[in-house]
């Protein structure tokens, strides 16, 4: 299994390269996740050690049910930079080729009856959902012991997800608030809204690392949806000058031709 | 070469001046055989346009930029694009990614069609404006109307083709629009569709329709479009025709050749077009989600409806005229007079003087409130249809129909101004 992978020196690496990763935003001491609605990803895809880190990530925790099917291993390989001999050492399941495509091993029948549903591929969820949908997805579990997984998620309530990343998390408590709310027929309506979370048991990464392994990975999903996207940009640089000198050229023209019109 | 009048006349030559020299050679030998030369010296340098084009005149022939582009680019994207529920929404994918360049093909077409209806409605609010679809321009402008019509057909079909979740939904609501009409509704639709829902067959249908019949129909009306511009000859920012005041030598005195005047002035539009086309394309190919939409980067499915269907912002406008209305066959009703009441506007509009420069304020207020509730049912229509969202779609779609159908009446009391003699136009 993919997961097995995630041997003791990647761990290392993972501490070592979260700790250089900012604060996680939106996280004040009292009331935390009050805001989550409003946490932004932030990543960006240009970033190549970060979505290195992030293909890592995917390949420990998320390909075990998840596919990535338009992409290809060597094509990963190729834009991340990273070398034939770590992609097949340390990424590629075994068995797999490089220039297959990345699938997950978990037959689909299955899954649907394990989980309810198969687990979506992930190949362009950040550009249908988006990358913050994302982020703030993978940031929101809490437990509710009542659900078949034990955990609930306030971006996807009632996700038929676990919470895979928990060793790394830890477990947090949604306390909740009742707010009455009056409405237009004047009966008074109580209801249940999130409040804040409340940590129950600490995760192996501390707060700010777990925000930047979630960052890594939705930037890695971000380069996934749409892997030409920073040729696109590198491209448009020079295609925007070129243009620009041709209409200026034209304009040089059009002036000298019509000096005669009068 | 023989120097031609408007007419079609040779021009006599100046006292002293040489002949032209026959052609020799190559050019000879082609013109012997396909009149190469005559058609330009006719059709841009004998085509007298007037001087006094602005920057609304640029519309046009962006619009035929465009058509070859998405022509074009249409062609490359076929090579690889694979029709059917199976393979429409993976071929789009592969084209992304692993085709050479596919992105950038796939990129040019999907913000090639929000670009072709961003100067198609420029180009029609520039006719609005100087009055450009008046006699004798009736035919122009409805030849004009038939390349919309088409255009509208060809985008929604296209739009179906990557068979995304709102390909998928935008289908199934417009073609139900059909179900709408009494007795044959039902049958109709079904025969749209090809299936009992929205399916391979139609998928396959509209791939034929949109690579196929549609262009060639787009052509065609295109091509109908510009000659009868030829025989009328353009109208400009005054709305005077330049036919009326020759000079001596036979041609338009407020009139220019074509060419090289205008290609050499369109090329500095096509450029200044381009730049902002390229900025899209390269650094917000999704705009935000109004070119491509979110939800199409799902594949289509027909047991989840996206949170909000909505089309493409090009057909909004009509989309919050449909929702406005309670009753569908209603809202289907208006929204179909809605699109042809531009047809009418030839014979709505009695003005005695075609551009709003000597309109008076009535006419003026009447295209302003016209021009923004069309702007404003079009985010309507991106939005919720509930509450007040509705509420303002109701108002707005009164005033779009307002200017059209009050048009007669209002025309005739607007206290218009004195139109020149001459064209007004300022040299650089």
């Amino acid at each position: 299994m993919a997961a097995a992978l995630l041997s003791a020196s990647t761990l290392t690496c993972l501490r070592m390269a979260a700790a250089e990763e900012p604060a996680g935003n939106g996280e004040p001491v009292a009331k935390v996740g009050a805001d989550w609605q409003s946490w932004r990803a932030n990543n960006d895809v240009a970033d190549l050690p970060s979505a290195q880190r992030g293909a890592r990530n995917f390949v420990s925790y998320c390909l075990g049910c998840h596919s990535l099917q338009y992409e290809r291993w060597s094509r990963l390989g190729q834009d991340l930079a990273i070398p034939q001999r770590l992609l097949e050492q340390d990424l590629l399941p075994p068995g797999d080729k490089a220039t297959q495509y990345i699938l997950t091993s978990m037959p689909a029948a299955d899954a649907a009856t394990w989980f309810g549903k198969t687990p979506p591929d992930l190949s362009l969820m950040a550009r249908a959902r988006g990358r913050d949908y994302i982020y703030q997805f993978l940031k929101t579990f809490y437990v509710e012991p009542a659900r078949q997984t034990g955990v609930n998620n306030l971006r996807l309530p009632t996700t038929a997800m676990p919470h895979v990343l928990s060793e790394l998390e830890g477990l947090k408590r949604a306390v909740f608030r009742e707010v009455a709310s009056r409405g237009a027929d004047g009966q008074i309506t109580r209801s249940q809204v999130f409040d804040h979370f409340e940590q129950l048991a600490p995760g192996r990464l501390s707060a700010a690392q777990y925000d930047g392994f979630v960052r890594d990975t939705v930037n890695f999903l971000d380069y996934v949806s749409e892997p030409t996207q920073t040729a696109r940009r590198a491209l448009g640089v020079w295609v925007v000058l070129f243009l620009l000198v041709f209409t200026w050229l034209a304009w040089l023209v059009k002036r000298e031709y019509w000096k005669d019109v009068h | 070469m023989v120097v031609k009048t408007a007419t079609g006349a040779p021009a006599p030559l100046p006292a002293g001046a040489a002949a032209v020299p026959a052609k020799k050679g190559f050019r000879a030998w082609l013109n012997k055989r396909l009149p190469v030369d005559e058609f330009i010296d006719s059709q841009l340098i004998g085509y007298y346009a007037p001087k006094n084009f602005n920057i609304w005149y640029f519309f046009g022939s962006l619009a035929m930029v465009v058509l070859v582009l998405q022509l074009a680019t249409g062609i490359f994207l076929t090579m690889f694009y694979k029709p059917g529920e199976a393979t429409s929404f993976d071929s789009v994918e592969y084209i992304m990614r692993e085709v050479d360049y596919g992105w950038l093909i796939r990129y040019l077409h999907s913000t090639g069609a929000s670009a072709f209806f961003i100067v198609v409605y420029l180009h029609m609010f520039r006719a609005l404006l100087y009055g450009s679809y008046k006699a004798p321009r009736e035919l122009l402008w409805l030849f004009g109307m038939l390349v919309y019509l088409a255009l509208m057909a060809e985008a929604f079909m296209g739009y179906v083709l990557p068979w995304g979740n709102m390909s998928f939904w935008g289908a199934q609501v417009i073609v139900n629009l059909f179900g709408t009409i009494p007795g044959i509704g039902p049958v109709l639709v079904e025969w749209i569709r090809g299936d009992y829902g929205i399916a391979d067959a139609t998928l396959s249908r509209f791939f034929a329709l949109h690579v196929a019949l549609l262009p060639l129909a787009l052509l065609l009306l295109v091509l109908l479009h510009l000659v009868a511009l030829r025989q009328t000859g353009s109208n400009n920012p005054d709305g005077i025709e330049i036919k009326d005041k020759l000079g001596a030598d036979g041609k338009p005195l407020d009139g220019i050749p074509f060419h090289p005047y205008y290609t050499v002035k369109d090329f500095v539009g096509i450029g200044v077009f381009f730049v902002l086309f390229a900025i899209v394309v390269f650094f917000v190919p999704t705009l935000g989600g109004l070119f491509l939409e979110s939800a199409n980067f799902e594949l289509a499915n027909p047991m989840s409806t996206p949170e909000h269907i909505a089309p493409v912002w090009y057909f909004t406008p009509y989309y919050a005229i449909l929702r406005a209305v309670p009753s569908q066959r209603m809202g289907a009703l208006l929204m179909l007079l809605a699109v042809v009441s531009f047809l009418f506007l030839p014979w709505l509009d009695r003005s005695p003087v075609k551009s709003m420069r000597y309109r008076g304020w009535i006419s003026r207020s009447a295209l302003v409130s016209f021009a923004v509730s069309f702007v404003a049912l079009g985010y309507l229509g991106l939005q919720p249809a509930e509450g007040l969202y509705v509420v303002l779609a109701r108002i707005f779609a009164v005033i779009y129909f307002a200017f059209f159908w009050l048009m007669p009446f209002y025309t005739r009391i607007d206290p218009v101004k004195p139109v020149p003699e001459r064209v007004v136009y300022h040299a650089h």
